[in-house]
Protein backbone atom coordinates (compact mmCIF):
# COMPACT_ATOMS: atom_id res chain seq x y z
CA UNK A 1 0.00 0.00 0.00
CA UNK A 2 1.21 3.48 -0.91
CA UNK A 3 0.01 6.77 0.50
CA UNK A 4 -2.51 8.72 -1.57
CA UNK A 5 -1.23 11.50 -3.78
CA UNK A 6 -1.87 15.02 -2.53
CA UNK A 7 -3.00 17.42 -5.26
CA UNK A 8 -0.37 20.03 -6.16
CA UNK A 9 -0.66 23.75 -5.48
CA UNK A 10 -1.48 26.37 -8.08
CA UNK A 11 1.06 29.19 -7.71
CA UNK A 12 3.31 30.09 -10.66
CA UNK A 13 6.90 29.46 -9.55
CA UNK A 14 8.34 32.37 -11.53
CA UNK A 15 5.80 34.80 -10.02
CA UNK A 16 6.66 33.49 -6.56
CA UNK A 17 10.43 33.87 -7.00
CA UNK A 18 10.08 37.33 -8.58
CA UNK A 19 8.07 38.42 -5.53
CA UNK A 20 10.53 36.94 -3.01
CA UNK A 21 13.49 38.65 -4.73
CA UNK A 22 11.78 42.02 -5.30
CA UNK A 23 13.88 44.96 -3.97
CA UNK A 24 16.28 42.38 -2.57
CA UNK A 25 18.76 44.84 -1.07
CA UNK A 26 21.67 43.00 0.55
CA UNK A 27 19.99 39.59 0.49
CA UNK A 28 22.32 36.64 -0.21
CA UNK A 29 20.84 33.75 -2.20
CA UNK A 30 21.72 30.06 -2.53
CA UNK A 31 19.63 28.03 -4.99
CA UNK A 32 19.17 24.28 -5.05
CA UNK A 33 19.86 22.38 -8.24
CA UNK A 34 17.29 22.28 -11.03
CA UNK A 35 14.37 24.63 -11.42
CA UNK A 36 15.07 26.94 -8.41
CA UNK A 37 18.40 27.80 -10.04
CA UNK A 38 16.63 28.64 -13.32
CA UNK A 39 13.91 30.61 -11.48
CA UNK A 40 16.48 32.81 -9.74
CA UNK A 41 18.39 33.37 -12.97
CA UNK A 42 15.14 34.30 -14.71
CA UNK A 43 14.64 37.15 -12.22
CA UNK A 44 18.22 38.46 -12.40
CA UNK A 45 21.70 36.98 -12.66
CA UNK A 46 22.71 38.82 -9.48
CA UNK A 47 26.26 38.78 -8.09
CA UNK A 48 24.89 37.64 -4.71
CA UNK A 49 23.37 34.48 -6.22
CA UNK A 50 25.13 31.17 -5.69
CA UNK A 51 23.67 28.54 -7.99
CA UNK A 52 23.99 24.86 -7.19
CA UNK A 53 23.99 22.49 -10.15
CA UNK A 54 24.65 19.42 -8.02
CA UNK A 55 25.42 18.66 -4.35
CA UNK A 56 21.82 17.50 -3.91
CA UNK A 57 20.69 17.83 -0.31
CA UNK A 58 23.29 20.48 0.50
CA UNK A 59 21.52 23.76 -0.23
CA UNK A 60 19.96 24.47 3.18
CA UNK A 61 23.05 23.65 5.20
CA UNK A 62 25.23 25.64 2.80
CA UNK A 63 22.91 28.53 3.64
CA UNK A 64 23.61 27.87 7.33
CA UNK A 65 27.36 28.26 6.89
CA UNK A 66 26.80 31.46 4.95
CA UNK A 67 24.28 32.85 7.46
CA UNK A 68 26.69 32.24 10.36
CA UNK A 69 29.50 33.96 8.45
CA UNK A 70 27.34 36.95 7.42
CA UNK A 71 25.01 37.53 10.38
CA UNK A 72 24.09 41.08 9.32
CA UNK A 73 22.64 40.03 5.96
CA UNK A 74 19.50 38.07 5.19
CA UNK A 75 20.33 34.69 3.65
CA UNK A 76 17.74 32.90 1.54
CA UNK A 77 17.98 29.29 0.40
CA UNK A 78 15.57 28.63 -2.43
CA UNK A 79 15.23 24.99 -3.32
CA UNK A 80 12.89 22.24 -4.46
CA UNK A 81 11.06 19.54 -2.53
CA UNK A 82 13.26 16.75 -3.91
CA UNK A 83 16.47 18.58 -3.04
CA UNK A 84 15.28 19.33 0.49
CA UNK A 85 14.09 15.76 1.02
CA UNK A 86 17.64 14.54 0.37
CA UNK A 87 18.87 16.82 3.17
CA UNK A 88 16.23 16.46 5.88
CA UNK A 89 18.96 16.21 8.50
CA UNK A 90 19.90 19.80 7.73
CA UNK A 91 16.67 20.93 9.42
CA UNK A 92 18.00 19.47 12.67
CA UNK A 93 21.44 21.05 12.21
CA UNK A 94 20.03 24.49 11.35
CA UNK A 95 17.59 24.38 14.27
CA UNK A 96 20.41 23.69 16.73
CA UNK A 97 22.17 26.88 15.61
CA UNK A 98 19.03 29.10 15.36
CA UNK A 99 20.49 31.58 12.83
CA UNK A 100 18.07 34.55 12.90
CA UNK A 101 19.01 35.66 9.37
CA UNK A 102 18.43 32.33 7.56
CA UNK A 103 15.32 31.43 5.57
CA UNK A 104 14.86 28.13 3.78
CA UNK A 105 12.11 28.21 1.17
CA UNK A 106 11.01 25.14 -0.75
CA UNK A 107 9.20 25.59 -4.04
CA UNK A 108 7.05 22.52 -3.56
CA UNK A 109 5.37 21.00 -6.60
CA UNK A 110 5.35 17.49 -5.17
CA UNK A 111 7.40 16.19 -8.07
CA UNK A 112 10.94 15.59 -9.31
CA UNK A 113 10.76 18.06 -12.20
CA UNK A 114 14.19 17.45 -13.70
CA UNK A 115 13.75 13.73 -14.15
CA UNK A 116 10.27 13.34 -15.62
CA UNK A 117 7.85 14.59 -12.96
CA UNK A 118 7.87 11.52 -10.73
CA UNK A 119 5.88 12.08 -7.52
CA UNK A 120 8.06 13.07 -4.55
CA UNK A 121 7.42 12.35 -0.88
CA UNK A 122 5.69 15.72 -0.47
CA UNK A 123 3.48 14.67 -3.38
CA UNK A 124 2.57 11.67 -1.23
CA UNK A 125 1.59 14.03 1.57
CA UNK A 126 4.76 14.62 3.60
CA UNK A 127 4.53 18.05 5.25
CA UNK A 128 7.96 19.66 5.24
CA UNK A 129 6.80 22.59 7.46
CA UNK A 130 5.84 20.09 10.17
CA UNK A 131 9.25 18.41 9.89
CA UNK A 132 11.02 21.77 10.20
CA UNK A 133 8.78 22.77 13.08
CA UNK A 134 9.43 19.50 14.92
CA UNK A 135 13.18 20.09 14.51
CA UNK A 136 12.96 23.54 16.12
CA UNK A 137 12.16 26.15 13.45
CA UNK A 138 9.82 28.55 15.24
CA UNK A 139 8.61 30.18 12.00
CA UNK A 140 7.58 27.36 9.70
CA UNK A 141 4.65 27.75 7.33
CA UNK A 142 2.93 26.40 4.26
CA UNK A 143 2.08 29.10 1.70
CA UNK A 144 -0.66 28.66 -0.89
CA UNK A 145 -1.39 32.14 -2.23
CA UNK A 146 0.39 35.34 -3.28
CA UNK A 147 -0.58 37.34 -0.17
CA UNK A 148 1.15 34.58 1.78
CA UNK A 149 4.24 34.93 -0.42
CA UNK A 150 4.25 38.71 0.13
CA UNK A 151 4.04 38.27 3.89
CA UNK A 152 6.87 35.72 3.75
CA UNK A 153 9.02 38.13 1.72
CA UNK A 154 8.63 40.75 4.45
CA UNK A 155 9.80 38.29 7.11
CA UNK A 156 12.75 37.08 5.02
CA UNK A 157 13.98 40.62 4.36
CA UNK A 158 13.34 41.62 7.97
CA UNK A 159 16.34 39.49 8.90
CA UNK A 160 15.20 38.56 12.41
CA UNK A 161 13.41 35.84 14.32
CA UNK A 162 14.73 33.05 12.15
CA UNK A 163 15.47 30.44 11.21
CA UNK A 164 12.35 30.30 9.13
CA UNK A 165 11.06 27.67 6.77
CA UNK A 166 8.34 27.89 4.17
CA UNK A 167 6.92 25.42 1.71
CA UNK A 168 5.30 27.28 -1.17
CA UNK A 169 2.78 25.17 -3.04
CA UNK A 170 3.45 25.77 -6.70
CA UNK A 171 1.93 24.23 -9.81
CA UNK A 172 3.83 21.27 -11.31
CA UNK A 173 4.59 23.17 -14.50
CA UNK A 174 8.12 23.69 -15.80
CA UNK A 175 8.65 27.08 -17.45
CA UNK A 176 11.33 27.60 -20.08
CA UNK A 177 14.77 27.08 -18.58
CA UNK A 178 16.94 30.11 -17.95
CA UNK A 179 20.44 28.76 -17.52
CA UNK A 180 23.01 30.70 -15.50
CA UNK A 181 26.72 29.91 -15.55
CA UNK A 182 27.73 26.38 -14.57
CA UNK A 183 31.27 27.56 -13.80
CA UNK A 184 31.30 27.06 -10.05
CA UNK A 185 34.66 28.74 -9.50
CA UNK A 186 33.47 31.86 -11.31
CA UNK A 187 30.16 32.03 -9.44
CA UNK A 188 31.95 31.51 -6.11
CA UNK A 189 34.48 34.24 -6.78
CA UNK A 190 31.83 36.61 -8.09
CA UNK A 191 29.84 36.11 -4.88
CA UNK A 192 32.89 36.75 -2.69
CA UNK A 193 33.88 39.80 -4.71
CA UNK A 194 30.36 41.14 -4.17
CA UNK A 195 30.96 40.85 -0.41
CA UNK A 196 34.36 42.53 -0.72
CA UNK A 197 36.23 39.39 0.32
CA UNK B 1 41.08 6.09 26.33
CA UNK B 2 44.82 5.98 25.99
CA UNK B 3 46.35 9.38 25.34
CA UNK B 4 43.42 11.04 27.03
CA UNK B 5 45.86 13.44 28.65
CA UNK B 6 47.72 14.08 25.41
CA UNK B 7 48.23 17.73 24.59
CA UNK B 8 48.08 17.46 20.80
CA UNK B 9 44.42 18.49 20.59
CA UNK B 10 45.20 21.76 22.41
CA UNK B 11 48.08 22.41 20.03
CA UNK B 12 45.85 21.65 17.05
CA UNK B 13 43.21 24.04 18.37
CA UNK B 14 45.85 26.75 18.73
CA UNK B 15 46.75 26.16 15.10
CA UNK B 16 43.09 26.54 14.07
CA UNK B 17 43.02 29.88 15.86
CA UNK B 18 46.28 30.99 14.27
CA UNK B 19 44.71 30.33 10.85
CA UNK B 20 41.59 32.31 11.84
CA UNK B 21 39.28 29.28 11.68
CA UNK B 22 35.84 30.51 12.75
CA UNK B 23 33.60 27.49 12.24
CA UNK B 24 34.16 23.97 13.52
CA UNK B 25 31.63 21.38 12.38
CA UNK B 26 31.61 17.78 13.47
CA UNK B 27 30.16 14.35 13.79
CA UNK B 28 31.69 13.30 17.11
CA UNK B 29 34.41 10.78 17.71
CA UNK B 30 36.20 10.07 20.97
CA UNK B 31 39.44 11.16 19.30
CA UNK B 32 37.92 14.58 18.58
CA UNK B 33 36.35 15.06 22.02
CA UNK B 34 38.85 17.62 23.30
CA UNK B 35 38.72 19.72 20.09
CA UNK B 36 34.92 19.78 20.27
CA UNK B 37 35.04 20.84 23.93
CA UNK B 38 37.43 23.66 23.12
CA UNK B 39 35.30 24.87 20.19
CA UNK B 40 32.07 24.89 22.20
CA UNK B 41 33.77 26.85 24.97
CA UNK B 42 35.18 29.45 22.54
CA UNK B 43 32.89 32.47 21.97
CA UNK B 44 34.74 33.24 18.73
CA UNK B 45 34.09 29.81 17.21
CA UNK B 46 30.81 28.57 15.75
CA UNK B 47 30.67 24.91 16.78
CA UNK B 48 28.03 23.01 14.83
CA UNK B 49 27.05 19.36 15.31
CA UNK B 50 26.01 17.63 12.08
CA UNK B 51 23.55 14.80 11.54
CA UNK B 52 25.73 13.47 8.70
CA UNK B 53 29.24 14.32 7.57
CA UNK B 54 28.18 15.47 4.11
CA UNK B 55 26.39 18.40 5.72
CA UNK B 56 29.79 19.65 6.81
CA UNK B 57 31.09 19.76 3.23
CA UNK B 58 28.22 22.03 2.16
CA UNK B 59 28.18 24.05 5.37
CA UNK B 60 31.87 24.93 5.11
CA UNK B 61 31.45 25.88 1.45
CA UNK B 62 28.77 28.33 2.61
CA UNK B 63 31.05 29.65 5.34
CA UNK B 64 33.81 30.30 2.80
CA UNK B 65 31.32 32.01 0.49
CA UNK B 66 30.63 34.33 3.42
CA UNK B 67 34.30 34.89 4.23
CA UNK B 68 34.93 32.43 7.06
CA UNK B 69 37.32 29.50 7.31
CA UNK B 70 36.16 26.24 8.84
CA UNK B 71 37.22 22.74 9.79
CA UNK B 72 35.28 19.46 9.58
CA UNK B 73 35.89 16.71 12.15
CA UNK B 74 34.74 13.16 11.52
CA UNK B 75 35.78 9.55 11.74
CA UNK B 76 36.76 7.41 8.79
CA UNK B 77 33.28 5.89 8.39
CA UNK B 78 31.99 9.39 7.62
CA UNK B 79 34.09 9.76 4.48
CA UNK B 80 31.72 7.47 2.61
CA UNK B 81 28.84 9.77 3.47
CA UNK B 82 30.63 12.72 1.85
CA UNK B 83 31.39 11.39 -1.58
CA UNK B 84 28.84 13.09 -3.82
CA UNK B 85 28.87 16.29 -1.74
CA UNK B 86 32.58 16.58 -2.50
CA UNK B 87 31.47 17.46 -6.05
CA UNK B 88 30.76 20.89 -4.60
CA UNK B 89 34.26 21.25 -3.18
CA UNK B 90 35.81 19.93 -6.34
CA UNK B 91 33.75 21.75 -8.99
CA UNK B 92 33.86 25.14 -7.26
CA UNK B 93 37.36 24.72 -5.82
CA UNK B 94 36.25 25.47 -2.28
CA UNK B 95 38.96 25.05 0.35
CA UNK B 96 38.36 22.06 2.62
CA UNK B 97 40.23 21.10 5.78
CA UNK B 98 39.05 17.96 7.51
CA UNK B 99 40.52 15.94 10.38
CA UNK B 100 39.60 12.29 10.26
CA UNK B 101 40.14 9.84 13.09
CA UNK B 102 40.77 6.37 11.72
CA UNK B 103 38.76 3.41 12.93
CA UNK B 104 39.06 -0.17 11.84
CA UNK B 105 42.84 -0.40 11.61
CA UNK B 106 44.42 -0.91 15.07
CA UNK B 107 43.04 -3.10 17.85
CA UNK B 108 39.59 -2.53 16.40
CA UNK B 109 37.06 -4.90 17.90
CA UNK B 110 34.25 -3.92 15.52
CA UNK B 111 34.61 -5.43 12.05
CA UNK B 112 31.91 -3.14 10.66
CA UNK B 113 34.50 -0.33 10.79
CA UNK B 114 36.81 -2.24 8.44
CA UNK B 115 35.41 -1.69 4.95
CA UNK B 116 35.17 2.10 5.08
CA UNK B 117 38.49 2.31 6.92
CA UNK B 118 40.24 0.51 4.06
CA UNK B 119 38.47 2.72 1.51
CA UNK B 120 39.01 6.07 3.25
CA UNK B 121 42.19 7.24 1.52
CA UNK B 122 41.20 6.10 -1.95
CA UNK B 123 37.68 7.55 -1.62
CA UNK B 124 39.10 10.94 -0.72
CA UNK B 125 41.60 10.80 -3.57
CA UNK B 126 38.90 9.75 -6.01
CA UNK B 127 37.02 12.94 -5.17
CA UNK B 128 40.06 15.21 -5.34
CA UNK B 129 40.91 15.45 -1.65
CA UNK B 130 44.59 15.02 -0.82
CA UNK B 131 45.31 13.12 2.39
CA UNK B 132 48.09 13.40 4.96
CA UNK B 133 48.51 10.62 7.46
CA UNK B 134 49.80 11.19 11.01
CA UNK B 135 50.89 8.40 13.35
CA UNK B 136 52.81 10.25 16.06
CA UNK B 137 51.25 12.79 18.42
CA UNK B 138 54.14 15.23 18.05
CA UNK B 139 53.42 15.48 14.31
CA UNK B 140 49.73 16.35 14.53
CA UNK B 141 49.80 20.10 15.16
CA UNK B 142 52.67 20.83 12.73
CA UNK B 143 50.83 18.86 10.05
CA UNK B 144 47.60 20.77 10.71
CA UNK B 145 49.49 24.04 10.46
CA UNK B 146 51.16 23.11 7.16
CA UNK B 147 48.02 21.68 5.59
CA UNK B 148 45.85 24.60 6.71
CA UNK B 149 48.22 26.97 4.92
CA UNK B 150 47.98 24.93 1.74
CA UNK B 151 44.18 24.69 1.99
CA UNK B 152 43.25 28.26 2.78
CA UNK B 153 45.95 30.07 0.81
CA UNK B 154 45.53 27.93 -2.26
CA UNK B 155 41.86 26.84 -2.31
CA UNK B 156 42.84 23.19 -1.88
CA UNK B 157 40.97 20.25 -0.35
CA UNK B 158 42.88 18.16 2.17
CA UNK B 159 42.27 15.58 4.87
CA UNK B 160 44.49 14.76 7.83
CA UNK B 161 44.10 11.11 8.76
CA UNK B 162 44.84 10.48 12.44
CA UNK B 163 45.95 6.87 12.83
CA UNK B 164 44.01 4.75 15.29
CA UNK B 165 47.23 3.88 17.08
CA UNK B 166 47.62 7.59 17.86
CA UNK B 167 44.05 8.00 19.06
CA UNK B 168 44.16 4.84 21.13
CA UNK B 169 41.99 1.78 20.98
CA UNK B 170 38.38 2.14 21.92
CA UNK B 171 37.68 0.60 25.29
CA UNK B 172 34.45 -1.23 25.84
CA UNK B 173 32.69 -2.17 28.99
CA UNK B 174 29.43 -3.95 29.48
Amino acid sequence: MTLDIRPSGSLDRRDVVAELLKDRGDLLLVTGLGSPTYDAAAVEDHDANFYLWGAMGGAAVMGLGLALAQPEKPVLVLTGDGEQLMGLGSFATIAVKQPPNLSVVVLDNGHYGETGMQTSHTGYGLKLPEVASACGFTDSVEVEDMPGVQALRTRIHGNAAGPRFASIRIAPILPERVLPSRDGVRIKNRFRDHLGL
Amino acid sequence: MENRSATWPDDVYASFKAHDVRQLVYVPDAGHARLIELAIADPDMEATPLTSEEEGIALLAGAWLGGQKGVLLMQSSGVGNCINMLSLTNTCRFPLLTLITMRGEWAEFNPWQGPMSKATKSSLENMGVQSFRVEDDVDVAPTVDAVATQVFAGDQAAAILLGQKLIGKKEWSR
